[in-house]
C-alpha cells in the first residue's frame, strides 16, 4: 500500500497522496483486465465450438462477400480530423487557464486574452465555413 | 491494513456498480422503449414483468459460439470488446455521488481531464473492431465512429472547459461545491451541448449512424458474437451511466438539492442521472437517425460555435461578479 497521505496545513498536496489516487485508478485497471479476463476464460469452457467455412465467412448483405478487402472508397470526413486535431490541441490549454483566469489580479486582462483565444478559433472554424469545408461534397 | 480493505471495498462498490447499473438501464430501455410503442415490453423472464430479461439474455451470450472470421486479425478482432468497455469502468472510479471522501471511488485532482481523456480511448475498440473484422461495412462503421468522435469530442471539451471555469476548478467534487442553483440558467447552453455532444459519442439514436442496419449492417460489431458481443453491448449501456452521471454533476448541481446538499445528497444525484437515462431513452423512440453529414454538419456548424459562446459568457460572468 501506498505510504498514509500527509497534506500540509495550507491544503497543499504532497506527491504521495497525488500517486495514491492514481494507484487506485491502477488498480482498478488491473481489475478490469482481470474480469475481461476471467469472462473470455469462462466463456471459452461454456461455449460450443463447431466452426464450418461458411459460418467464417464475413457477413455482407447476407450474400458471400463480393471483391476482396481492398476497395475505392472516399472517405469524406478525413478534413474534418484535421480540423479536429488543431481545435482540440488548443482546447486543452483552456483547462489549465479555467482555474485561475477569475483569480485576484487577473480579471479583465485574462478575460481579454479569452476572446483573443475564442477569436482565433473562431476565425479558424468560419474560414474553414467559408472554404466548403464542413459541407458535403 | 485498513487503508487497504477501504480500497478493495471502494473497489468492489465501483465494480458492481459498473455490472448493474448498465443492466437497470437496458432493462428500463426495453420496457419504457415498449410502452412508448404500445407494447409491454419484456414479460416473461423472472415473472415479474420481465425484471430478469438481460439476465436470461446474457445467459444466452455466455452459450453461442464465438466466431471469428478466416479474414479477421484474430488477436485484435478478439481484444477490441475489453479496450471498449473498460475506459467507462475506470471513468466510473472518479465520479462522486455524495459529499466527501465516503460517496466517491477515489478522488482524481484532475477530475474532468482524465474522464474526457479515458472516455475517448474507448473509440479505439470500435475502431479496432472495424478494422479487424475483414467486412467492408465493418471497416465503413469504424470510420464513421471515429468521426463522429472527432466531431462530437470538441464541443464536450469546451463546454467541460466552461464549467471549469465557472468553479476555479478542474476537480469532480470540487466542481458541485462550487455549484450555485443559478449556474443552472448560466451554463443551460453548455449542458445540452454536453449531453447532446455525449449522445454522439456513445452513438446512441439519433446519432448511431456507425451502426445504421439499413446501411451498413451494425457496423463495427457486425461480426461479433456470444461474449463478445455482449461486451461491447455494456459498453454502449456504462457509457449512458457515464454520461449521465458526468452531466449531473457538472451541470445539474450533483447532490444539491431544493433543500441543500445535506443528508440524502446521493439520493438528488443519483434521481437526476435517472431521469437524464430516461431522456436518453426517450430521444432513441423520438428522433430518426441523422444522416453522416448532417451529423458532421450539426457539430461544427452548430454545437462547436455554441460551446464557444458559452465559453465567452462564462467568462464575462465570471469576471464581473469576482
Amino acid at each position: 500500500m501506498p505510504e498514509p497521505t500527509v497534506v500540509t496545513a495550507t491544503g497543499a498536496v504532497v506527491a504521495a497522496d497525488y500517486f495514491q489516487s492514481y494507484s487506485v485508478v491502477g488498480l482498478l485497471a488491473v481489475v478490469g483486465v482481470l474480469f475481461v479476463a476471467v469472462a473470455f476464460g469462462a466463456g471459452r469452457l461454456l461455449r460450443p465450438v463447431v466452426p464450418t467455412p461458411e459460418k467464417l465467412l464475413t457477413y455482407e448483405c447476407g450474400v458471400d462477400p463480393v471483391g476482396e478487402g481492398w476497395a475505392h472508397t472516399q472517405v469524406r470526413y478525413y478534413v474534418y480530423a484535421f480540423l479536429y486535431v488543431i481545435f482540440a490541441v488548443d482546447s486543452i490549454f483552456l483547462f489549465p487557464w479555467a482555474t485561475v483566469f477569475a483569480a485576484p489580479g487577473y480579471g479583465a486582462a485574462t478575460l481579454v486574452e479569452m476572446f483573443v483565444f475564442l477569436g482565433f478559433l473562431a476565425v479558424g472554424l468560419l474560414y474553414a465555413y467559408k472554404k466548403g469545408v464542413l459541407t458535403w461534397t | 491494513m485498513n487503508d487497504a480493505l477501504d480500497v478493495a471495498l471502494r473497489l468492489l462498490v465501483v465494480f458492481v456498480v459498473f455490472l448493474t447499473f448498465p443492466l437497470i438501464v437496458g432493462q428500463t430501455e426495453h420496457k419504457v422503449m415498449a410502452h412508448m410503442q404500445g407494447r409491454l415490453g419484456p414479460m416473461y423472464a423472472g415473472g415479474f414483468h420481465g425484471w430478469a430479461q438481460l439476465v436470461a439474455d446474457g445467459v444466452k451470450f455466455a452459450q453461442k459460439e464465438d466466431v471469428v472470421p478466416t479474414g479477421a486479425d484474430r488477436r485484435i478482432f478478439q481484444l477490441a470488446p475489453a479496450v471498449a468497455l473498460l475506459p467507462y469502468l475506470l471513468v466510473l472510479v472518479v465520479i462522486p455521488i455524495g459529499p466527501g471522501e465516503g460517496a466517491v471511488g477515489q478522488v482524481v485532482d484532475a477530475g474532468i481531464f482524465f474522464v474526457l481523456a479515458v472516455m475517448g480511448v474507448g473509440v479505439l475498440g470500435s475502431l479496432m473492431a472495424g478494422w479487424a473484422s475483414a467486412n467492408k461495412f465493418s471497416l465503413l462503421g469504424g470510420l464513421r465512429t471515429a468521426a463522429q468522435l472527432l466531431a462530437y469530442e470538441l464541443p464536450m471539451l469546451l463546454t467541460a472547459a466552461s464549467v471549469a471555469m465557472a468553479a476555479g476548478t478542474v476537480s469532480l467534487p470540487g466542481i458541485v461545491d462550487a455549484f450555485r442553483w443559478w449556474w443552472l440558467p448560466w451554463q443551460i447552453v453548455g449542458a445540452i451541448v454536453f449531453f447532446v455532444a455525449g449522445l454522439a459519442e456513445l452513438q446512441r439514436p439519433p446519432f448511431d449512424m456507425p451502426v445504421a442496419d439499413s446501411e451498413i449492417i451494425f457496423g463495427a460489431y457486425t461480426e461479433y458474437t456470444g461474449l463478445r458481443f455482449a461486451l461491447f453491448l455494456l459498453a454502449e449501456y456504462a457509457g449512458i451511466v457515464v454520461l449521465c452521471g458526468l452531466t449531473t454533476i457538472l451541470f445539474l448541481g450533483g447532490w444539491h438539492g431544493p433543500w441543500g446538499a445535506d443528508g440524502l445528497g446521493w439520493v438528488w444525484t443519483l434521481l437526476k442521472a435517472a431521469i437524464l437515462a430516461f431522456v436518453v431513452i426517450w430521444l432513441r423512440v423520438t428522433y430518426p437517425r441523422l444522416r453522416e453529414d448532417q451529423l458532421q454538419k450539426l457539430s461544427w456548424t452548430l454545437l462547436v460555435p455554441l460551446s464557444l459562446a458559452q465559453i465567452a459568457l462564462t467568462g464575462i460572468v465570471k469576471v464581473v461578479i469576482a
